[in-house]
């Protein structure tokens, strides 16, 4: 597998992130293509014209954009350092935790006032499910680091500025004691440790995208 | 009881001998979803011997609540006793279970593709069609504009093929299958053309053919009590919003 790997990526896509760690476990070279999400670059436009977002990666001149397909080609392609179970059932509860993971934390972060409580309820339910998963176990992955903790592995550090950002507590560690432990071991991990982006740029970017998301929902009829 | 027991196990027996794995499949399903026709049709194209279980979703069943915890929907796929959740996490396992008329390609990176443009149709041309359904006037005029650019995505990924899957059905044809049932029927509810031949050939073209194809044809669920179900859904919504 001697062609060129690139990846279009930002400090501010947590979904970047997934991918250089996908990379950086496998051994695999690549030339990280800084963007700024809130400033795109026609790069953007050209590599992933149906959503216009990072990450995407381009392998041998051909693109491919969305995190979790990406994570499964990455695993498909370079078999050193195998990120899904071989297990077809493992397997498909790895990837239905990911998906379930990306798609119920977002909306207590964007909330308010009244509406804030409600969104904690899905939020606080799907780190409940989390902390049963990874019950007895190190990783999601078992003994190492698989694909269920790269799609999740946003949580020790995000969530932390969403939760400051967005004035709530989610990861409580004694509600959630195991899932806790799992982001604690998770950040101390080689390639993840070196691999994070600063606070203080989350913090702002998240404060400012929260403020024009909020702006947004105001103005809806 | 004992004559039904006696049949229950002789009809296991039976399913144990078909199937190629002997293991017990069961589907939880409605009769119009189409995220669980996916899975129909992908259990009948690699002969795959299954139990339906149908669900009324406004009276959901003690089983699929056990089985679907996080979502409590359908479908659900039970494979010794296993449940999986989510059609395209259960189309993938099938595909993994059962080696037989494969259903994603070979190659990695076409096989990203696939999974790609099936997300692609869940996420966003989905909603977007559902919007211009449910809209009026202005609006709908408006929500036709996403929509269309969506589509003319898939007609741009049609090119040269016959199916998304190439030559033959496969995982892409399969999770955008809906387009070729639910199009037609939003189109009559709501009196306007949103796959135009003209606009769209490639993508009309798969309607048809996909929609005629055997295995498909033989599974779409009723279409008076879609086309029923779908009015209701919509007159329902614009009671709402008028509210």
């Amino acid at each position: 597998m001697g062609e060129k790997v690139k990846l279009i990526g930002s400090i501010q896509s947590l979904f970047s992130y997934r991918i250089e760690w996908a990379l950086k476990l496998k051994g695999v070279e690549y030339e990280y293509i800084k963007e700024d999400v809130r400033n795109k670059s026609p790069l953007i436009f050209k590599y992933n014209p149906v959503h216009k977002k990072v990450p995407v990666l381009v392998h041998g001149g051909k693109p491919l954009p969305e995190s979790l397909v990406i994570l499964e080609y990455i695993d498909e392609t370079w078999k050193d350092c195998p990120l899904l179970p071989e297990d077809p059932y493992e397997r498909a509860m790895a990837r239905f935790w990911a998906k379930y993971g990306d798609e119920k934390l977002w909306q207590a972060y964007m909330a308010e006032g009244e509406e804030k409580e409600k969104a904690m309820g899905p939020a606080l339910e799907s780190l409940a499910f989390l902390e049963k998963g990874i019950k007895g176990k190190k990783f999601f992955g078992g003994e190492k680091i698989g694909f269920l903790d790269l799609a999740v592995g946003w949580i020790p550090h995000w969530l932390n500025v969403l939760e400051e950002v967005g004035s709530m507590k989610l990861l409580d560690a004694e509600k959630f004691p195991s899932l806790h432990e799992w982001a604690e071991n998770f950040i101390q991990i080689s390639p993840i440790k070196e691999c994070i982006p600063p606070r203080e740029e989350l913090v702002s970017y998240f404060h400012s995208a929260l403020i024009y998301l909020r702006s947004l929902s105001a103005n809806k009829p | 009881m004992c004559i039904k027991k006696g049949i229950s196990a002789a009809i296991a027996f039976a399913r144990y001998d078909q199937n190629i794995m002997g293991e017990e499949v069961k589907l939880f399903r409605t009769w119009s979803s189409p995220f669980a026709l996916r899975i129909v049709w992908a259990l009948r194209i690699k002969g795959i011997e299954y139990q339906t279980v149908f669900e009324d979703i406004s009276n959901k069943s003690p089983s699929l609540l056990q089985y679907n915890p996080v979502h409590r929907k359908v479908p659900v796929l039970l494979h010794n006793g296993r449940p999986i959740a989510e059609s395209l996490v259960i189309l993938e396992y099938i595909d993994e279970t059962w080696k037989q008329a494969p259903l994603l390609p070979v190659d990695p990176h076409e096989r990203a593709m696939a999974r790609f443009w099936a997300k692609f149709g869940d996420d966003k041309v989905l909603g977007s069609i559902w919007s211009v359904f449910i809209k009026q006037g202005k609006e709908q005029e408006e929500a036709m504009v996403p929509a269309m650019e969506n589509l003319k995505f898939l007609e741009e990924e049609l090119k040269g093929k016959k199916f998304f899957g190439g030559e033959t059905i496969g995982f892409v044809d399969l999770a955008l299958g809906w387009l070729a049932n639910l199009i037609g029927l939003l189109e009559e509810i709501v009196g306007l053309k949103v796959v135009d031949g003209e606009k769209l050939p490639l993508l009309s073209a798969w309607m048809q053919e996909f929609g005629d194809a055997p295995i498909i044809k033989d599974n779409w669920p009723a279409r008076d009590g879609m086309i029923l179900k779908f009015q209701a859904l919509r007159d329902a919504t614009f009671a709402a919003a008028s509210k």
